[in-house]
């Protein structure tokens, strides 16, 4: 079960009935458990406070829309100004017109340089340009041996001097031998770095004065706490890089750290970057990273989408009969085709809290296995979808040869309403969600299949 | 000060140092120094919390700014709440009535949420098995050449086993620390089976009479089952050649990590048995808070502490040295 913000908003507005307006006590509480949100998220305090202020600012008194629980409500606003914040999608490289395109790699240590470096240049392979890499972590014992795995692992060519040159030397040799190779990007990695350590910090400026970089990224880990909003304020000071590469976001960090740097440098979130595979990089949505931050995936998205799908009529006609337990396979069906009119599955998925981004891609939604499930209801009588348990042998071989499927796929499928019915059974017994479609956001029931 | 290693590692000689190698003389210092160096740098904001606190008057926001405090250094909700609550008992009990005081109990209270676990590292065994655990890049193979250096300097016959088989030159990089410190490190190729050449690892440290064996792996996030599994895998490979082995299973935390590192820690544990945290990178501006509330609230002792990339850059934990130099006394605008 997901202890998400949205159901602690529920909770702390539990007692806001009507559609009346929010008081400032409403607002406290909900402000409140934003504020811990926020904070669990590792977003800087400073940040918290004056988000907050903002979200309070803007609820109090606010007009709940009728179509939305004062809770749901929040969580709109609260997305919202978090997006704003996150800014707009600027995820792009800036190329120069006349290559090689230099882009240098900072960061702390362990933040994920070397391995970054190696799934840029996988992406950019992949959109059709011919980069090269340049080994200036001298100091990182086999960092440069890293590198160079990479590069013959992705066919990229890797400039290196050995771990006894000056990095700022192997820098500039580094750039006149792409040039010469007639590659249009260069990576240039650099040894991760404390932003407190003066000469490796002066180190990375004469770096820069020296490749004059068309792109710096600060590559972060996205687990990183509180400090990130020094690191990244001293590494803008010394280097000024133009967007942030957060790592390790196939994990479960909600990584607030992305939202304190935007806040205090400006600086944009670019890339993400969501596995140890070469391909598991990608361009930054600000959009999904809202929910991350607050554990609640889109929510608000799937309520509004869930607003305009479901037949309002419908639905509350279906709540009636969810609370006497007679959910039959008509509901099923009916609240199936809703959620398929919601868009691709796929999509739908992705705005359910508690998916990791990164695991997404691997989740293959069988839109073929739905269509089965739909042919399978319609090949049942009337009297079989309300009452399921008249389905028995015989019955069931009719309906699998009706369908077009085999009889494991109908067992399989009343198992499956089976259960559903039990849960429904439970959901009805205690606080049934308003809108059904809760069952998706707030984690508790979820689809059947 | 050099520290007393024979009190962190038992079972090397009584009273056994370490001497900082030469070219280091000069910029020998202690632990508390050498945080305090890295933490003053960035203590502006924390000082001005606490030079705005009134202490005439304990109200809500006196309450709030030090909560910040504690947020701030990352030590997380739960453990703060906790903080402040011993600390409103106290300031109750008419205890806290100048910044002092204040200071003195913050630091104490502090210091006792970190677990009272033995955190020394019995390495009397014959071989002692040392497990070294974490999530990429929080400084594992670093820490394993650290503590082979030390050990050496105390008389040990470490070796070290290079169990990452994944990460692109994660042996190159074991094997140069071997160089480096002068141990044997037992590698096989990469993309090779972690299990088959930890027990290789093994076998050779008993025919070889190395007395601690220290095991890399790769770094995995918490939440990758299958690498959680090959963990498990990896300890029950180090089972049937020394039944009671890991005798230390140690988990590496960044100090620069916020609030998930409680997660990481609760999953390692409840995957391979942690049997102390080692908190590197504390010679950055991050406090590290976070490790009082991964001892705190899953009751594991923290054993050593990271503080910089050379191989003397390691340091026993201390609980009141870490409260003291999280709370320092500049804090109080002097
Ligand atoms: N400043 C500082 N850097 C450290 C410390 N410990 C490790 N590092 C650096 O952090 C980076 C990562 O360290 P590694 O030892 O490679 O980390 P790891 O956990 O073995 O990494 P993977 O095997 O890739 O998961 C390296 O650049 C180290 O030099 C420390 O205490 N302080
Ligand atoms: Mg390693």
């Amino acid at each position: 079960m997901f202890d998400t913000l949205s159901d602690k908003l529920q909770g702390a507005l539990d007692s806001v009935k009507g559609q009346g307006k929010l008081t400032e006590k409403d607002v406290e509480r909900a402000a409140r458990e934003i504020r811990l949100a926020l904070l669990e998220a590792d977003v800087n305090y400073k940040v918290v406070k004056d988000f907050v202020k903002k979200v309070k600012d803007r609820a109090m008194g606010a007009e709940i829309l009728q179509s939305l629980t004062p809770a749901q409500q929040f969580v709109k606003i609260i997305n919202e100004e978090l997006t704003e914040l996150m800014g707009s999608t600027a995820n792009k490289l800036s190329f120069s017109p006349r290559p090689p395109t230099v882009i240098l790699m900072v960061g702390l240590q362990g933040s994920g340089k070397t391995t970054t470096c190696g799934k840029l240049a996988n992406m950019l392979k992949s959109q059709g340009k011919s980069p090269a890499m340049v080994a200036a972590d001298v100091y990182r014992p086999a960092a440069v041996d890293q590198l160079k795995s990479l590069g013959e692992q992705l066919d990229v060519p890797v400039y290196d001097e050995g771990t006894q040159a000056d990095p700022v030397d192997i820098a500039k040799h580094g750039l006149a031998w792409a040039r010469e190779l007639g590659r249009d990007v260069l990576i240039v990695d650099t040894a991760g770095r404390l932003h407190i350590d003066e000469t490796l910090m002066d180190e990375l400026v004469r770096i820069r004065k020296e490749v004059k970089p068309h792109n710096i990224l600060l590559v972060l880990d996205a687990m990183t706490g509180q400090d990130a909003v020094n690191v990244a304020q001293q590494f803008q000071e010394r280097v000024n890089f133009d967007g942030v590469v957060l790592t390790k976001l196939d994990g479960d960090a909600r990584g607030g750290a992305a939202l304190s740097v935007k806040a205090v440098t400006g600086k944009p979130v670019k890339f993400a970057s969501t596995g140890e595979k070469l391909d598991a990089f990608e361009h930054f949505h600000p959009d999904r990273m809202a929910g991350r931050i607050l554990g609640m995936g889109d929510v608000l998205s799937l309520v509004e989408k869930a607003e305009q799908a479901v037949d309002r009529k419908k639905a509350e006609e279906l709540e009636q009969r969810l609370r006497k337990s007679q959910f039959t396979f008509d509901d099923f069906l009916d609240q199936m085709q809703q959620v398929r009119n919601m868009g691709p599955l796929q999509n739908l998925l992705g705005m359910i809290p508690g998916l990791p981004m990164g695991k997404l891609k691997d989740l293959q939604v069988d839109e073929k296995a739905l269509g089965r499930i739909e042919a399978i209801i319609q090949s049942m009588t009337a009297e079989e979808r309300r009452n399921p348990d008249l389905i028995t042998g015989s019955r069931r071989r009719r309906i699998a040869e009706g369908s077009g499927n085999d009889i494991q796929a109908v067992n399989q499928l009343l198992k499956q309403f089976k259960q559903m019915q039990k849960m429904v059974k439970q959901l009805s017994s205690g606080k049934m969600p308003k809108n059904p479609f809760q069952m998706l956001g707030g984690g508790g029931g979820g689809l059947p299949f | 000060m050099t520290q007393n290693w024979s009190e962190v590692f038992v079972g090397v000689e009584e009273g056994a140092r370490v001497e900082p190698p030469e070219e280091k003389q000069r910029k020998r210092r202690g632990w508390f120094q050498q945080l305090r160096e890295g933490l003053s740098k960035s203590r502006q904001a924390l000082q001005q919390q606490f030079s705005a606190i009134i202490f005439d008057q304990l109200d809500d926001e006196f309450w709030e700014r030090i909560e910040e405090t504690l947020i701030y250094a990352d030590v997380g909700v739960e453990s703060t709440v906790s903080i402040v609550e011993q600390l409103e008992q106290a300031a109750d009990a008419g205890e806290i009535t100048d910044s002092q005081q204040l200071l003195h109990h913050l630091r104490t209270i502090t210091a006792d949420h970190f677990s009272g676990a033995d955190a020394r590292i019995d390495v009397s065994k014959m071989p002692t098995v040392i497990l070294v655990v974490g999530v990429n890049g929080t400084g594992k193979t670093t820490t394993i050449g650290k503590i082979a250096w030390h050990l050496k300097q105390l008389g040990k016959e470490p070796l070290l086993v290079a169990g990452d088989t994944f990460r692109a030159a994660a042996i190159e990089q074991l094997v140069e620390w071997g160089k480096r410190v002068d141990c044997e490190v037992i590698h096989s190729e990469r993309g090779a089976d972690p299990g088959a050449v930890v027990f290789d690892g093994i076998a050779a440290a008993k025919s070889r009479g190395a007395d601690v064996v220290i095991v890399d792996t790769a770094g995995r996030l918490h939440t990758q089952v299958n690498l959680m599994k090959e963990l498990e895998k990896i300890v029950r490979v180090i089972r049937k050649q020394v039944p009671d082995a890991p005798h230390e299973t140690l988990l590496t935390i960044d100090a620069t990590t916020g609030q998930n590192g409680l997660v990481q820690a609760r999953l390692f544990k409840e995957a391979v048995d942690i049997t102390g945290v080692i908190l590197t990178k504390m010679d950055g501006t991050a406090k590290g808070g976070i490790a009082v509330a991964i001892s705190h609230e899953l009751d594991l002792p923290l054993k050593l502490i990271g503080t910089g990339e050379k191989m003397e850059h390691l340091q026993p934990f201390d609980a009141g040295g870490f409260a003291e130099a999280l709370f320092d006394d500049t804090l109080l605008g002097g």
